[in-house]
C-alpha cells in the first residue's frame, strides 16, 4: 500500500500500463487512506463505492491507450459533476446534485480518469485558507493545526496527505499556487482561456481558471494536457493550438531570460523568502538560464484593483443563489423576506463581506470610482507584463510572502488574509499562466514555493523551466502522517 | 398652430404632448438568446428552458449568431448605424422569474444606434428618430392566480431574445404612435425579424409622456408607462397621462418622474414607483461573453438579404403601377397584403385590383377577423374574378355577388359563373327582346318619358335588369333603349 500512494501520477499510469498495478489495486489504496484521514477534513462528498465499481469496470476491460488510465482522482468541489452533490462549500448549495459535468472533469473522465470524490474548499473559492468552508476547515498534513491555503485547500491538503496521486482546483486570485505553495506541491493556473468554466461554479468570471494539482511538475503536465481545451460552451474558451505539454515537457532551458520584478521584494517579507528566491535564481542559472531584473510598477495596485474585480463580479454571479431554483431556501413571509432568510442563512460571512464589497463598488455614484477605475488600472497591470515578456521568456517570484499560518490566526484580518495573495493575483488580473512549485522549508519546515509567470499561452515555457529547477531544488516532502497516529 | 395638431386643453392653455416609445419586440429565432431553447409561444409551462437559462451554477452564455444577425437586418431597416464593436452587460435586480439574477443586456455600446422611420401623416411625411437598438434576454414569467397561496413560475420566456428599440421624443400625439407602431411593425414583418404579434406579447412597449405648454421648447418632466401591450391601451394611456400631466401643472403642481402602470380596466395610469425608488441596477460588462465585434462583411452580406422595404415597395407601386399614395400606403403596409396584390395584379386590371382587396376583401377578412394570408380568396381567384369583370362576362353587380360565392371554400369564379348562369346578357337580339317586353308593358311610362322625363331612363334599366335576373349587360342595354325610345 505504501508503495502505490507514494507512486505519482505518472509512475502509476506507466504501471498500469504496464499491467504491473490495476486501477482497482491504486483505488482501493487511496480509498483506504483517505478513509483513516478524516481528521483532514479534505472531502465534501466520497464517492468511493462508485471508485471501486468503476476501477473494477476498468480493469476488465482496460483501455490503456488513455492518458490518465483507471487513474482515481479526487477534485475540488466547485466543478459540477453529474449526479454527484456539488457545494462549492457553501449551505446554499449543501444538497445540490447536478444534472450535468464540468467540461474539465469531463476531460479527466474521457481520459480514463475515475472520481474518487468531492474536496472541501473556501465557500465559493472565496478564501485563502479553507477556513470559510461551510464543512468546516481542511487541516494542512504538513502540521496539526496548519492552514493548507486556499481556495483549493481541500485539493491541496488531499494532494499532500497522498489522499489523492493528483488534483484539480481553481484559482481566481492565487487559489491553487498558494495552497500549493503551502503544502509542499505541483499547482499550475493555465492562460485565462486555457480550461473551460463550462460547469464550474463561478466566482469572479473573468479571473476564474482550473488547473492541476500534482506532486511533480512531470505530472503536471500531464494533467494540464488532459484538462485543456477549447469549448464553445464558454464564450471566454480560446481556441489554440495547444502542444502535448507532458511529451514536449524538457529541462532545455540554456539561453532563457528569466525576469526577477524589483516590485515583488516587499516590505516585511521573512528574509528566508528573499533567501528562497535566491536560491531560485541560483538553480536558473545553473541550468543555463539568464537573470535579468526587471520593473512591473503596478504591482502595488494589483491586490486593490482584485478586491474591487473579484468582488464585483462575485456579487452578481451568487445573485442566481436566491432560493427559487434549487439549494437552501428558508421560507419567508413574501419573495422578499424568503430571499433575505435564504441568503442570510445560505451564505457564510466571508461570501456576504465580498457580495456587500461588490455591490458597493458596482452602485450608481461609486462605479467610476471603483469598479472602472479598477479596469484601468488592470490594463495597467497588463500593460507592465506584456512589456515585460518583451525582454524576458518568464518571470520569476515567491509564490507567497510567508509559508502556511496556524488554523484562526488571520480569520479576523480580512485584509492580512487577503495579503496572502499579493504575488497571485497580478497573474490572474492579467490572464497570464503561473506555476507554483515547492522551493525550500521555512524555519518550521513548512514548505515555500516559487512562482513562474509565463506569457500567454506558455504554458510549455514556466513547464519546462519548472521541470528544471525541480530536479535542482530536489524538494522532497516529508508529512509525518500526524494526523493518522 | 397646425391644423391637425394634437393639443390638450386646459383652461384655454393649450398643452403639446412629447411621446418616446421603448419598444420590446422579440426577435423571431428558433432558440433563445444564449442557449438553444426553443421559443415557440403557448407551449407548456417549463418546458422550453435549458441549464443556462434556469441559471443552473456554472452554466455560461454562449450568444446565438442568428439573434445577433436579426438586430443588424432591424438596423439596417431603420437606417441605424450599426456598430461594429457592442458589449453585453448585465443589468442586476432580484426577481422570482428571472433566474440569473440579472439580465444581460446592452448599456453603453448598444449594437444598434441612431436611426429613423418615416411616418405617412395625412399632412405629409414625418421622421420620427431612432435612438437605439440593443439586445437583451427576457425574463420568465410569474403566475399569480393560479395557486392561491404561492407564486407560479415558467422559464420559457426567461432567456428569449429582445429588441429594444428607443423613439426619440419625435411623436406628439396618440395617432402618431399608432403609426408609429405599425410602421415598425411592418418593417420588422416585411424582415423577418419579428412577428409583431401584440397578443402573444412579441411587440409591447414602455410609453414616455411629458406635457409642454404650446410653444415652449423646453421638454416636460417625463412619465414612463411600464409594459402596455396593444396600440389601443397605448393610446388610451397616452391620453389619459397628457391630460392628468396637465391638469396638474395647472393646479401649479409639478410632474413627478416616476414609472406607472396602466389600468386597462379603469382606463387610468397608476404610480408604480418614484424616481427615488428606481433600481440600482449595477450595469457592468458580462465577464462571461466578449465584447461582440464583427466585421463590414458580416454587415454587407445582411444587407444583401434586406427585401423590399414598405417605403420603397410604396414609391414602386406609385411610379410603376400609378396608384395613389394613399392606396399604395394601405396595400404595402403589411408585407402579406402587398404580396397578395403583387399576385393579383400579374394578370389583372391594377386599379380594379386595388379597389377589391382594400374594399371588398379587407371587408371580409375584417369580418372574418383573420389575416389576408389565411385569405378564403386566393389572389389567383380574385383575378380570375376581376378578369371576368374587364372582359365583359359579369357585371360588377354580379361580381359581388360572386365575391360573396367565393369566400366559402376558395372557388373558380368562371366555374360559378357557368354552374349558376351568372354570364352577363350580351347578346344584343335577346336582350332587345327584354327590352321591347319592358316598353310593351309600361306604356304610360314610355309616354311620360317621350314627353321629356329624362329621368325615367333609369327606370327601364332598372326593369331591364330585373326581367333578365340582374345579367344583362348594362352598356348594351343602354345603348338599346336609348335607340327604342
Amino acid at each position: 500500500m505504501t508503495d502505490i500512494i507514494n507512486l505519482t501520477l505518472t509512475e502509476l499510469v506507466n504501471k498500469i500500463k504496464s499491467k504491473e498495478i490495476s486501477s482497482t489495486d491504486i483505488t482501493s489504496n487511496y480509498i483506504e487512506r483517505s478513509k483513516s484521514s478524516k481528521k483532514l477534513n479534505t472531502y465534501i462528498e466520497e464517492t468511493f463505492d462508485d471508485a471501486l465499481v468503476n476501477s473494477k469496470k476498468f480493469d476488465a476491460k482496460p483501455d490503456l491507450q488513455k492518458k490518465l488510465p483507471g487513474i482515481p482522482i479526487a477534485v475540488k468541489d466547485l466543478y459540477c459533476t453529474k449526479n454527484v452533490k456539488t457545494t462549492a462549500g457553501s449551505k446554499i448549495l449543501e444538497n445540490f446534485v447536478p444534472s450535468y459535468e464540468s467540461t474539465v472533469t469531463q476531460n479527466l473522465w474521457n481520459s480514463g480518469a475515475i472520481l474518487l470524490g468531492k474536496l472541501n474548499c473556501d465557500e465559493f473559492a472565496m478564501g485563502s485558507s479553507n477556513e470559510t468552508s461551510h464543512f468546516g476547515n481542511v487541516l494542512s498534513p504538513i502540521d496539526n493545526n496548519l492552514v493548507p491555503g486556499g481556495s483549493s485547500g481541500g485539493s491541496a491538503s488531499a494532494l499532500a496527505a497522498k489522499l489523492t496521486p493528483a488534483t484539480i482546483g481553481t484559482d481566481t486570485g492565487g487559489s491553487i499556487r498558494q495552497p500549493a505553495s503551502f503544502t509542499g506541491t505541483v499547482g499550475l493556473k493555465p492562460t485565462y482561456g486555457s480550461c473551460s468554466r463550462y460547469g464550474i461554479v463561478a466566482f469572479a468570471s473573468s479571473l476564474d481558471q482550473a488547473g492541476p494539482m500534482t506532486r511533480d511538475v512531470k505530472d503536471c503536465a500531464l494533467l494540464l494536457e488532459v484538462i485543456s481545451s477549447f469549448d464553445n460552451k464558454d464564450s471566454t474558451s480560446i481556441d489554440f493550438k495547444r502542444p502535448n505539454y507532458f511529451s514536449d515537457l524538457n529541462k532545455n532551458i540554456k539561453g532563457k531570460k528569466i525576469g526577477i520584478p524589483k516590485e515583488y521584494r516587499v516590505e516585511g517579507m521573512p528574509a528566508e523568502i528573499e533567501k528562497l528566491w535566491d536560491n531560485g535564481k541560483e538553480y536558473l542559472k545553473n541550468c543555463g538560464a539568464e537573470i535579468i531584473d526587471i520593473s512591473l510598477p503596478h504591482t502595488k495596485y494589483a491586490l486593490p484593483t482584485y478586491y474591487i474585480v473579484a468582488p464585483a463580479e462575485a456579487s452578481s454571479n451568487l445573485a442566481r443563489y436566491d432560493g427559487v431554483k434549487y439549494g437552501f431556501r428558508v421560507e419567508g413571509e413574501n419573495l422578499i423576506d424568503m430571499y433575505e432568510k435564504t441568503r442570510s442563512q445560505g451564505f457564510g460571512d466571508e461570501v456576504k463581506r465580498r457580495i456587500m464589497i461588490g455591490t458597493y463598488v458596482l452602485s450608481s455614484g461609486y462605479y467610476d470610482a471603483y469598479y472602472l477605475k479598477a479596469q484601468k488600472v488592470r490594463k495597467l497591470i497588463k500593460n507592465d507584463f506584456d512589456e515585460a515578456f518583451n525582454k524576458v521568456d518568464a518571470i520569476l517570484t515567491p509564490s507567497t510572502p510567508s509559508s502556511a499560518f496556524k488554523v484562526g490566526e488571520k480569520m479576523d484580518d480580512p485584509v492580512s488574509m487577503y495579503l496572502n495573495d499579493i504575488f497571485t493575483v497580478p497573474v490572474n488580473l492579467a490572464g497570464l499562466p503561473g506555476i507554483s512549485i515547492p522551493a525550500g522549508l521555512d524555519e518550521n519546515n513548512y514548505p515555500l514555493g516559487l512562482q513562474l509567470i509565463g506569457k500567454p499561452f506558455d504554458e510549455q515555457g514556466i513547464l519546462n523551466i519548472a521541470y528544471s529547477m525541480e530536479e535542482k531544488i530536489n524538494f522532497k516532502l516529508n508529512t509525518s502522517d500526524w494526523w493518522n497516529k | 398652430m397646425k391644423k391637425d395638431q394634437y393639443l390638450i386643453e386646459k383652461n384655454g392653455n393649450n398643452y403639446e404632448v412629447v411621446i418616446g416609445l421603448e419598444v420590446h419586440a422579440q426577435v423571431l429565432s428558433k432558440s433563445k438568446l444564449f442557449s438553444n431553447s426553443a421559443t415557440k409561444f403557448g407551449s407548456e409551462p417549463n418546458t422550453q428552458v435549458s441549464l443556462v437559462d434556469a441559471a443552473f451554477p456554472g452554466m455560461l452564455p454562449v450568444i446565438n449568431e442568428f439573434c445577433i444577425r436579426q438586430a443588424v437586418k432591424t438596423g439596417i431597416g431603420l437606417n441605424a448605424k450599426i456598430n461594429k464593436k457592442s458589449i453585453f452587460d448585465r443589468k442586476n435586480y432580484f426577481y422570482a422569474d428571472l433566474p440569473q439574477g440579472y439580465q444581460i443586456s446592452q448599456y453603453k455600446d448598444p449594437i444598434v444606434g441612431e436611426g429613423s422611420i418615416v411616418l405617412d401623416l395625412p399632412s405629409g411625411p414625418k421622421t420620427i428618430g431612432i435612438e437605439r437598438l440593443h439586445l437583451e434576454q427576457d425574463a420568465g414569467k410569474s403566475i399569480h392566480d393560479i395557486d392561491p397561496s404561492s407564486t407560479l413560475v415558467d422559464l420559457n420566456r426567461s432567456g428569449v431574445a429582445l429588441m429594444e428599440i428607443v423613439s426619440k421624443p419625435d411623436l406628439r400625439s396618440p395617432e402618431e404612435v399608432n403609426l408609429y407602431i405599425k410602421k415598425l411593425r411592418s418593417i420588422m414583418r416585411y424582415l423577418g425579424t419579428c412577428d409583431g404579434n401584440m397578443q402573444e406579447g412579441s411587440l409591447r412597449a414602455d410609453v414616455n409622456v411629458s406635457v409642454r405648454k404650446l410653444g415652449s421648447d423646453k421638454f416636460g418632466t417625463r412619465c414612463e408607462i411600464k409594459n402596455v401591450n396593444s396600440i389601443k391601451f397605448m393610446q388610451m394611456a397616452i391620453e389619459y397621462e397628457a391630460n392628468r400631466q396637465a391638469e396638474l401643472l395647472e393646479e401649479g403642481g409639478i410632474i413627478d418622474q416616476e414609472t406607472r402602470l396602466f389600468d386597462t380596466k379603469k382606463n387610468q395610469t397608476r404610480s408604480m414607483r418614484s424616481k427615488e425608488d428606481a433600481h440600482d441596477y449595477r450595469y457592468f460588462p458580462d465577464p462571461d461573453l466578449l465584447p461582440l465585434e464583427f466585421d463590414d462583411q458580416f454587415i454587407e452580406d445582411i444587407k444583401s438579404e434586406i427585401p423590399e422595404l414598405p417605403d420603397q415597395k410604396k414609391d414602386r407601386f406609385i411610379e410603376k403601377f400609378k396608384l395613389s399614395p394613399y392606396e399604395a400606403t394601405i396595400l404595402v403596409s403589411d408585407l402579406e397584403t402587398s404580396k397578395y396584390f403583387e399576385k393579383v395584379i400579374k394578370n389583372s386590371d391594377v386599379k380594379l385590383s386595388a379597389n377589391w382587396i382594400t374594399g371588398e376583401l379587407f371587408a371580409l377578412l375584417n369580418e372574418k377577423n383573420i389575416e389576408i394570408d389565411q385569405s378564403p380568396i386566393s389572389p389567383e381567384n380574385l383575378s380570375k374574378l376581376i378578369n371576368l369583370i374587364t372582359d365583359g362576362t359579369i357585371s360588377g353587380k354580379i361580381a359581388k355577388t360572386l365575391f360573396v360565392e367565393m369566400s366559402n371554400g376558395d372557388q373558380d369564379p368562371k366555374k360559378i359563373v357557368e354552374e349558376k348562369g351568372l354570364k352577363q346578357q350580351s347578346d344584343p337580339k335577346e336582350l332587345e327582346k327584354i327590352i321591347d317586353k319592358v316598353i310593351l308593358d309600361n306604356p304610360d311610362n314610355v309616354q311620360k318619358y317621350k314627353s321629356g322625363k329624362d329621368k325615367l331612363f333609369g327606370f327601364f334599366v332598372g326593369q331591364v335588369m330585373k326581367a333578365s335576373s340582374g345579367k344583362a349587360n348594362p352598356k348594351i342595354v343602354n345603348d338599346i333603349l336609348k335607340k327604342k325610345l
